[in-house]
């Protein structure tokens, strides 16, 4: 009913919207976004952009007019232990006369600017909308630059118009990975007992946590990719026995990748939420096999699940039957997200990604208990109809479900990237908990419902 | 780049680093947000529309939506019409809008998109269709969001104004400005008892009240009623000093209809409000009422409690052209003479309007046009700048050099906010005012003790 009933709802986007148990239709998705529906989806150069820009000693240049990079500007929330470089935004700031005489001299000018003004060790140039269409070659502009500096200078194909998913960027983003990290030839990496961090961004220091429990068991991370990651760190990752892979849709590419040409096995992880932190230690403590590290692994998570389990329970206490709303960007957040809202005593009421695939939507409908509504590549038309007909009390999602939510008078968890708090490890669950509690129990609803009623009589 | 004493520096360089501006749909989505009943469509990747929504919710805290064409990869090379119109089926079915803007991209401008034909096609095939279809050409390489601004709300008038009878409702056309400053206006107007078509007027739908719903096209926005009408206004102010000619929608309603223009900077500072009251005391001939001359006294006030401290103020004033050049006037006039003058529009007026203003200053300070912050950064560490004002672009002024800035301006993203920042009228001026007087002071004191101590016993034993 939900699905297709309200106001000004489109056909053509019934078939990505289902309700568990009664649909026995597979939910559409991974194809292109509907014109006009106003998805909340980027495209193809966000997704590249998000994925290599935590690199932190790179420079990121945007060939193309202004927009692209200016929106992209210290976008993530990801922090560094060294180099800033990453934060700032760099443009070929096409113009007029460009686009008609082609771009190439002004990207190999900006490169030549760039590589003697600050003398980095890799360059990435994201190809965007103009840049794609015009044909400039920036392969062979990125190559000739490459042999004149002898560094990696990295063309990213990630014209906007490839697609309207981000997922095609983060494949963009991981063939420029692979390309980075690949030894030149006569060049050998050195063997270790050391892993690789897939998909970890360091958003509020979370690659940091993680490695401090990694390290108390007795494994060390060799780098992350990419977050709080150099261009020398990554160029080791080929000596790594291991890769724990935790964004999944940003990662599983490179991991498979890795194993094709390394050797490296690859684990899926999920360090969000207390129950899933300790699964992943105890899964990578079970892969290296070694008593020592598993009884470790074992005390520490004894150690802490002591230590933040009451935490925990008194906000339980408090949301238990509070009911919740999932708009996320990736499949592998929704999953975790489920959890962790279940572990609070909540009943998790609508979920939907911008990006999920098929057997990760399987997934999904099977965390829920039966009547959520999942959707895929949701609308604010339809968000908001959710939201409502739900009777939602907290969403997590990004900025710009955050407004929505707030215009509803609906609480909100920002899980977005450039959110400012660690929601990951141990300590990243107690602060989520507080999180969805000083949301959805925030005394500002109840004047906002009164004025509401105030309206009424 | 050069950096001598007063002369208006160029990009020497190639790269932009650090942007001081965005792109130019982005300005024409604000416009066209300012129109009763609008909701709008860009036509290119699905990307742009997603980040211009991204940085107006940031900024406004409230959803803005912007529909898309959403091209893909085919559509690129064979055209896009086909899936323009998909995108207008549906944009039309969800919101109902009474006018649809549609907004180029470089892509769509790239491609060569014929608009005026392809939306012809469209409504000739949907007879009876009760929308206005606006089409606007905005790609970023030929300007900024301030250019884009300008343009849409050009571009707006021309396609409602018809030559009509003579009434009195005055024409008042603003420059990209907060909803609060949209508001303060309006309230002068009323003060004022004038009668009054402002446009583009964005106050309500991207600054609501708390409603407990969303709208998906908000209430409120200058009616196309009163657009049409503005050919038989008997003046248009117009706050756009630095607008070029062929982007001023002031002039286009001078040449066409002959409406006399007033070109005046937005109303912040004394003497700029005192212009605004002039003028309007001029056209209505009622004299200021005693509510302003309360406001105006207390701004005197208030310059005159806080002149020593803003004395010390070696402000880098920077964001888009219309608003730093009335801020560099409320600067100058309280005594804070800029060091940096700087905007990321290589195409407005700004650097021959600040001549005068500037002329008299006993430093001359460093003028970019076409600016970014790494330009802007050099420029005020080497003008050894005190206090930055303008927008959340300016946050390295903070990180890198410890140069707090009090901030105004488009976009404010590391800030609550940003819609109701109130700088116009006297009343604004004096909120403005208190609000970088105070930025210094917090900087001050908050290092008083330490650095006078450091100062005058360098060599003192712990």
């Amino acid at each position: 009913m939900l699905a297709s009933g309200g106001t000004g709802s489109l056909s053509e986007r019934q078939n990505s919207i289902i309700t568990t148990g009664k649909n026995k239709s597979r939910i559409h998705c991974t194809d292109d976004s509907l014109a006009g529906s106003v998805s909340q989806r980027a495209c193809v150069f966000c997704g590249a952009r998000v994925v290599l820009n935590p690199i932190t000693d790179a420079i990121h240049l945007v060939h193309g007019p202004i927009g692209c990079a200016t929106y992209t500007w210290d976008i993530r929330g990801s922090l560094s232990s060294g180099s800033e470089m990453y934060r700032n935004s760099f443009s070929t700031d096409l113009k007029e006369k460009d686009v008609v005489f082609g771009g190439e001299p002004k990207l190999a000018a900006c490169i030549d600017e760039l590589v003697s003004k600050y003398h980095p060790p890799a360059v990435f140039v994201y190809s965007t909308c103009v840049v794609g269409m015009i044909g400039d070659d920036i392969d062979a502009v990125c190559r000739k630059a490459s042999e004149r500096y002898g560094i990696d200078i990295i063309p990213v194909e990630s014209s906007g118009f490839i697609s309207g998913n981000k997922i095609v960027g983060y494949r963009a983003a991981a063939e420029a990975l692979m390309k980075l990290i690949r030894p030149k030839p006569g060049e050998t990496i050195e063997k270790t007992r050391k892993l690789n961090f897939l998909g970890e961004y360091n958003l509020g220091g979370e690659k940091w946590l993680i490695e401090r429990y990694l390290n108390e068991i007795g494994i060390e991370v060799n780098v992350a990719f990419t977050g709080d990651s150099t261009v020398k760190a990554l160029k080791r990752a080929p000596g790594s026995c291991l890769n724990i892979v935790q964004c999944t849709g940003s990662m599983h590419w490179v991991a498979a990748n890795l194993e094709k040409e390394y050797g490296i096995p690859f684990l899926d992880v999920n360090f969000f939420g207390a129950g899933n932190t300790a699964d992943s230690l105890r899964r990578i403590a079970a892969f290296y096999g070694d008593p020592e590290i598993i009884r470790k692994a074992e005390e520490l998570i004894e150690r802490e699940m002591a230590r933040i389990t009451p935490v925990i329970a008194g906000y339980r206490k408090k949301l238990t039957g509070k009911r919740a709303a999932i708009y996320v960007g990736g499949a592998f957040k929704a999953v975790a997200l489920i959890r962790q809202m279940k572990d609070l005593g909540m009943e998790v009421v609508v979920t939907g990604t911008q990006t999920g695939k098929q057997e990760e939507y399987e997934t999904i409908s099977g965390l829920l208990s039966e009547g959520t509504i999942v959707v895929d590549d949701a609308n604010p038309a339809e968000i908001e109809r959710f939201l409502l007909d739900m009777k939602v009390d907290v969403m997590a999602g990004g900025v710009k479900e955050r407004v929505l939510a707030y215009k509803l008078g609906i609480g909100f968890v920002d899980h977005n990237h450039e959110r400012k708090e660690c929601l990951a490890g141990f300590d990243g669950a107690v602060t989520f908990a507080r999180e969805v509690y000083i949301t959805t129990c925030s005394p500002v609803w109840k004047h906002l419902k009164q004025s509401m009623e105030g309206d009424e009589k | 780049m050069t950096m001598e004493k007063g002369i208006s520096t160029q990009r020497a360089v190639e790269v932009n680093e650090n942007q001081c501006h965005m792109c130019m749909p982005l300005g024409g989505v604000i416009a066209f947000k300012g129109i009763e009943g609008a909701m709008v469509l860009v036509h290119g990747s699905q990307g742009c529309s997603t980040y211009m929504r991204l940085a107006n919710v940031e900024h406004f805290h409230e959803p803005v939506d912007i529909a898309s064409s959403s091209l893909n990869e085919k559509q690129t090379i064979y055209g896009g019409e086909k899936n323009l119109r998909k995108g207008l089926d549906n944009v039309l079915r969800v919101y109902q809008p009474k006018m649809l803007g549609i907004l180029t991209t470089c892509l769509a401008e790239t491609m060569g998109e014929d608009m005026g034909r392809i939306i012809q096609t469209y409504l000739q095939d949907h007879q009876g269709l009760l929308v206005d279809i606006v089409p606007v050409a905005t790609p970023s390489y030929g300007g900024t969001h301030t250019e884009g601004f300008w343009a849409t709300t050009r571009g707006i008038i021309a396609h409602y104004a018809r030559p009509c009878e003579s009434h009195n409702r005055i024409n008042v056309i603003i420059p990209h400005i907060s909803p609060a400053d949209i508001r303060e206006i309006k309230r002068i107007l009323k003060l004022m008892e004038m009668e009054y078509t402002l446009i583009p007027d964005y106050s309500m739908t991207l600054d609501r009240p708390y409603g407990g719903r969303y709208q998906k096209i908000p209430d409120g926005g200058t009616s196309t009623a009163d657009i049409a009408r503005m050919p038989g206004a008997p003046v248009t102010i117009q706050f756009g000093l630095t607008c070029p000619d062929a982007l001023s929608p002031g002039l286009y309603l001078e040449q066409e209809f002959g409406v006399r223009l007033i070109n005046l900077p937005i109303p912040i500072g004394l003497d700029n409000v005192d212009q605004f009251i002039a003028a309007l005391s001029g056209i209505s001939g009622k004299p200021v009422p005693q509510t302003l001359a309360l406001e105006r006294g207390w701004l005197l006030d208030g310059m005159a409690d806080s002149h020593k401290y803003n004395a010390e103020g070696r402000p880098v004033i920077y964001g888009e052209p219309e608003l730093v050049y009335a801020l560099s006037g409320v600067c100058i006039e309280n005594g804070a003479e800029p060091v940096v003058i700087a905007s990321g529009s290589p195409h407005s007026r700004l650097m021959e309007r600040l001549t005068p203003v500037i002329g008299g200053l006993s430093e001359q300070p460093v003028l970019i046009e076409e600016a970014d912050f790494d330009m802007i950064e050099h420029a005020a560490v080497q003008k050894h700048a005190t206090i930055g004002v303008g927008h959340s672009g300016g946050k390295f002024l903070t990180d890198h050099h410890g140069i707090p800035v009090t901030r105004v301006g488009y976009p404010i993203y590391d800030r609550i906010g940003g819609q109701r920042i109130l700088s116009a009228g006297y009343a604004g001026t004096l909120a403005f005012l208190d609000r970088f007087t105070n930025t210094l002071l917090e900087k001050k004191y908050g290092c008083y003790r330490e650095k006078t101590l450091e100062k005058m016993k360098p060599n003192r034993v712990m």
